[in-house]
């Protein structure tokens, strides 16, 4: 088999074209970072507390809300148990002609995740997931929300952490 | 959420991203991520199927646990399906849409000012 592109999507490049499609002249410019840092695990696996964090937001009570069609602003947290059937997404950037968000599984795999303490892959999974808001802002992810992520999974003394952005 | 990685594992505490935006990831720069060729919005699986849902989760366990240094990228083996069509579907730009793209960006722009101007936000 042979391929002249890349054969996953870039979406860098999909997001650039499609806004400057929209008269936007300043591409948006995405992290980028030479080094990266690295912890090792302390301890095994079977013994880790496990942190779940996404970036989609608490479910909305009313869809007359002004500001429902709007994401979390703030770093939020929900509860494990029982996991929430539902969740808000629409204001992200998921792939709404290929797919959809009815089964928060396969974006917040709490089920899957209880299935491995079951078996001992993992010892735990914290008593709750935390949602940590996609801000146009690097500076406010930065200086806001990552701290506040910290802070709750010391909390909650975990040992690693499992994000999953939509 | 590649930013909120980089600082947890930054202060000590090993993370693993599961995400469908493999260059957005790689390019903020993560110590482990599970790549999930998949439209973007179900890193962990296919809806319902639990089975392909657990193995993920399993994949990136596994990840955790033999990742010796960062940038570490393993794909996940699962497909979302034969047909790739969504790869190319996703923010196409049909030669006629091109005018109403431009005509929507332009009449954002007109209300963000607008909402600026009055010391709100649109």
């Amino acid at each position: 088999m042979t391929t002249t592109h890349r054969t996953f999507v870039s979406y860098i490049d999909r997001t650039r074209e499609f806004y400057a499609a929209q008269g936007y002249e300043r591409p948006y410019r995405w992290a980028h970072h030479e080094n990266v840092p690295f912890a090792a695990l302390s301890k095994p696996l079977a013994s880790c507390r496990v942190a779940l964090v996404t970036t989609a937001s608490a479910p909305r009570e009313t869809d007359t809300d002004p500001g429902s069609l709007r994401g979390a602003k703030q770093v939020w947290s929900g509860d494990v148990d029982p996991a929430p059937d539902r969740l808000f997404t629409d204001d992200l950037s998921w792939d709404k002609l290929a797919t959809h968000t009815n089964d928060v599984e396969t974006f917040l795999p709490i089920e899957a995740l209880r299935t491995h303490v079951e078996s001992g892959r993992i010892g735990s999974l914290a008593p709750r997931f935390h949602g940590v808001p996609t801000d146009y802002s690097q500076r406010r992810t930065l200086e806001n929300d990552a701290p506040e992520i910290l802070r709750r999974c010391r909390e909650d003394e975990v040992d690693v952490a499992l994000l999953v952005p939509l | 959420m590649s930013l909120v990685a980089r600082h947890l594992e930054e202060n000590g505490i090993p993370t693993l991203v599961i995400g469908a935006a493999r260059d957005i990831v790689e390019e903020c720069g993560v110590a482990r991520l599970l790549f999930s060729d998949f439209p973007l919005g179900n890193p962990c699986g296919v809806p319902y199927d639990k089975k392909m849902q657990q193995d993920i989760v399993g994949f990136a366990l596994d990840l955790l646990e033999s990742a010796t240094l960062p940038r570490t990228t393993v794909q996940s083996p699962r497909i979302w399906s034969e047909d790739t069509s969504w790869k190319e579907n996703y923010a196409r730009i049909e030669p006629e849409q091109a005018e109403a793209l431009r005509r929507a960006g332009e009449a954002r722009r007109a209300a963000q000012a607008k909402a600026q101007a009055r010391g709100g936000s649109a």
